[in-house]
């Protein structure tokens, strides 16, 4: 039985979904090229993955094991949708630039990798906190590289230029690859070199 | 119990009314909220492609609506460019060029247009004496990764452009994204839609243009997005020419400008 600090914090560092799971790597592509994209995201997935978590726990006794997964699955779905709605409904520029992507939650792994992984053997109240841990580790390499991103592809920081664009009258001419995805695939390399570097644990044997 | 086959429809069907019932009243209590926005952020285009509105500025919902109360909106036929009397307040552009009753095949085009709508919305805004100041044009074509909605301005000369902006698009950040950058949407103000022969004339260089006064027919093209540039220019010269608001702007040459169009 995990405490509470344990199962809020291990996600962070010590079991990052991104960074040692390798989970959720799509949407870490596609919506961190700038920080107030990246952090709507990483909102809308605490809160799925805090509440799919909550449910498929409180419910782990009564859903049948040969149908679990479709049942998660459901049940995940339906909140995104909602918090797709929402999202809409309240925050409707930055949902316009989340386009698909908070939909694509659904197929994040680290939601049904949590609902399957901790859920469906632990209770509600820390299923929760697991939600919460492992949302919160996702939005930490989301903002992160995010922030790289930002900084150097468009010189801003939350859209407050930083660096003045060459282009703008600056000095600054911006890096053009750090507005591609596969810059985002160079920046979590090197976060995971970094983090294993630091905890060595964390490499896998050769 | 638990495992049979009956529990597991059962549990199932319980689940599938419940996820149900969150999804259909979360969407339903939302919708309105939703459709204000998606009208808000509509009129604000407008407003920024007339150049109402500073395309960064931070506008209350009631700022843009004070800002939209002048400009009339006309539902227009868009091969006699004559007014028809639909509801602007209910007309939809993108289900009009969806539905095969009112809509048509594109005539041969390299905007990536396959089937237009019949009718189109247009934005003229007119002083006190109804003589035309300006109006705005809504333009859609292909770009890199899909297609690119905006408006386009035109001054009452029937000419100038005033201002063109996207409010929907899937280029790419950065690159293609940049239609959405203010300062090269500020490039456009006063450049010459038309040449000398009538003809649409308007494109986006390959590399830096000059200033509307030397240079009226080019604007910037935007580096390492040439697809992107090339969608613009195409869309505008389709939606300019006689297969576009051709006639709707003749009609509106042939009023001198001055009389309301219509309805």
């Amino acid at each position: 039985m995990t405490k509470p600090r344990e199962a809020l914090v291990d996600p962070l560092f010590n079991n990052n979904p991104i960074a040692l799971q390798v989970l959720g790597i799509c949407s870490a592509l596609a919506v961190t090229t700038r920080m107030d994209t990246a952090l709507v995201m990483s909102a809308a997935v605490v809160v799925v993955t805090m509440s799919s978590n909550f449910f498929v726990s409180a419910l782990r006794h009564q859903i049948p094991t040969n149908i679990r997964i479709i049942v998660q699955l459901t049940i995940i779905a339906s909140l995104v949708i909602v918090v797709d709605q929402v999202l809409k409904a309240y925050l409707f520029e930055l949902s316009k630039q989340l386009t698909v992507f908070v939909g694509l939650i659904i197929t994040n792994c680290i939601i049904m990798g949590r609902a399957e992984a901790y859920a469906m053997q632990n209770p509600p109240g820390m299923s929760l906190v697991d939600g919460l841990g492992n949302g919160l580790g996702y939005g930490a390499i989301l903002m992160l590289t995010a922030f790289v991103r930002e900084l150097f592809g468009s010189g801003s920081v939350f859209g407050t230029t930083v660096l003045p664009l060459a282009s703008e009258g600056g000095w600054y001419t911006p890096n053009g690859l750090m507005v591609l995805s596969p810059a985002a695939f160079f920046i979590i390399g090197f976060l995971i070199w970094a983090l294993r570097s630091w905890k060595t644990d964390q490499v896998e044997a050769e | 119990m638990q495992g049979s086959v009956l529990y597991n429809l059962g549990f199932a069907t319980a689940i599938c009314v419940a996820c149900a019932i969150v999804v259909s009243s979360s969407a339903v209590s939302l919708r309105d909220r939703q459709l204000v926005n998606q009208a808000l952020d509509m009129q604000r285009n407008v407003l920024v492609a007339a150049g109402l509105a500073a395309p960064d500025e931070a506008l209350e919902a009631e700022e843009i609506e004070a800002r939209f109360t002048p400009i009339r909106q006309v539902v227009i036929d868009v091969a006699t460019g004559a007014a028809t009397d639909a509801d602007p307040a209910t007309f939809d552009p993108r289900a009009a060029a969806a539905d095969p009753a009112t809509s048509r095949t594109a005539p041969p085009n390299n905007a990536g247009l396959n089937r237009v709508a019949d009718r189109a919305l247009v934005y003229e805004l007119r002083d006190a004496g109804g003589a035309l100041d300006l109006v705005v044009l809504p333009v859609h074509g292909l770009g890199l990764w899909g297609l690119l909605y905006g408006f386009v301005a035109l001054d009452a000369d029937l000419e100038t452009i005033r201002g063109l902006t996207y409010y929907e698009h899937k280029e790419t950040p950065g690159l293609g994204g940049e239609v959405d950058n203010p300062r090269w949407k500020g490039l456009w103000d006063g450049r010459k839609a038309f040449g000398p022969d009538g003809a649409p004339a308007i494109e986006v260089a390959r590399g830096l243009a000059g200033p509307p006064a030397d240079d009226p027919f080019r604007v910037d093209g935007l580096a390492g997005a040439t697809m992107t540039s090339r969608g613009v220019t195409n869309m505008l010269r389709f939606w300019l020419d006689e297969e576009g608001f051709g006639p709707y702007l003749e009609a509106l040459r042939a009023d001198g400008g001055v009389m309301a169009g219509g309805a």
